[in-house]
């Protein structure tokens, strides 16, 4: 019953995260909510029984990924011009259209996913036994990831040395 | 870590409330920075079902493809903010609209 009850703090907690990290003028203000919702989603991964993926959303979601975020928008240096903008293209004339079609779209998922029945997790799926499924029959598939990361990392560095070029 | 009983439907539901909210955000926002945050909640909302799926069935796929996911937003994020310092400097604004236009 414990189990049940963190999860729905957890699950709260995520969404609440969300919404503020949503609706947030301050970009830095936005990325902490944000942070928050990573940390209870970890946490909601590790109670179905996924450690090794909790242990993945921290380090690498809430800690690397966040980080270049910070750091991107520490050398924009946006002022407080930028809050007032933002404040202004929050009415709710502008986000009313968008919040129906997305409520729409949430409405029929919900839908489809009350047909699902049954529980998650009786035992835990162990770092060793992802580990190994991952380097048996998916190797094709970390070969892809690692050419996607490569191409990644080439277009990042293409785009950020042109802007540091220009800048001197 | 036993005697877990959480209904899949419930995580699925989270997952979708996520998901909703992170198209909401990407849909509303006009400031680049947070449409790529949107994007990273979105992807997030798709690894945690896809993560749910795996343990309701007790296999590790779910969590190999949570890897994966992961690896996409990393990359995905890495080229986004380049684009971010690019718009920044060629349009001095993060507003999108003032990037509407395609040419050379």
């Amino acid at each position: 019953m414990l189990e049940i009850t963190l999860f729905y703090i957890a699950a709260t907690i995520a969404l609440a995260a969300t919404v503020l990290a949503m609706t947030r003028a301050n970009a830095i203000h936005a990325l902490i909510y944000l942070i928050v919702s990573l940390l209870a989603v970890a946490v909601i991964f590790f109670l179905i029984g996924a450690p090794f993926a909790a242990a993945l959303e921290i380090v690498i979601y809430a800690g690397a990924i966040m980080v270049l975020f910070v750091f991107v928008i520490m050398m924009l240096n946006l002022g407080e011009e930028g809050d007032a903008r933002e404040r202004g293209l929050l009415q709710p004339s502008i986000w009313a259209g968008p919040a129906l079609l997305s409520f729409l779209l949430f409405a029929e998922l919900l839908y489809m996913i009350s047909t699902v029945e049954g529980p998650v997790s009786m035992q835990a799926v162990s770092a060793k036994e992802v580990g190994l499924a991952l380097f048996g029959p998916y190797v094709l598939a970390v070969e892809i990831a690692s050419m996607l990361l490569l191409a990644g990392l080439v277009g990042s560095y293409h785009l950020g040395r042109r802007y540091l070029e220009r800048e001197e | 870590m036993e005697g877990l009983n959480i209904p899949l439907n419930h995580i699925l539901l989270v997952s979708s409330l996520l998901f909703s909210i992170g198209m909401l955000g990407l849909m509303i926002r006009r400031n680049i920075i947070f449409i790529l945050m949107s994007l990273e909640v979105m992807l997030n909302a798709a690894a945690l079902a896809f993560v749910a799926a795996g343990a309701h069935w007790g296999q590790p796929d779910g969590q190999i493809i949570f890897m994966l996911i992961l690896s996409i937003a990393a990359a995905e994020v890495a080229v986004g903010l380049g684009l971010v310092l690019q718009v920044q400097r060629r349009f001095k604004t993060l507003d999108m609209d003032s990037a509407n236009r395609m040419r050379g």
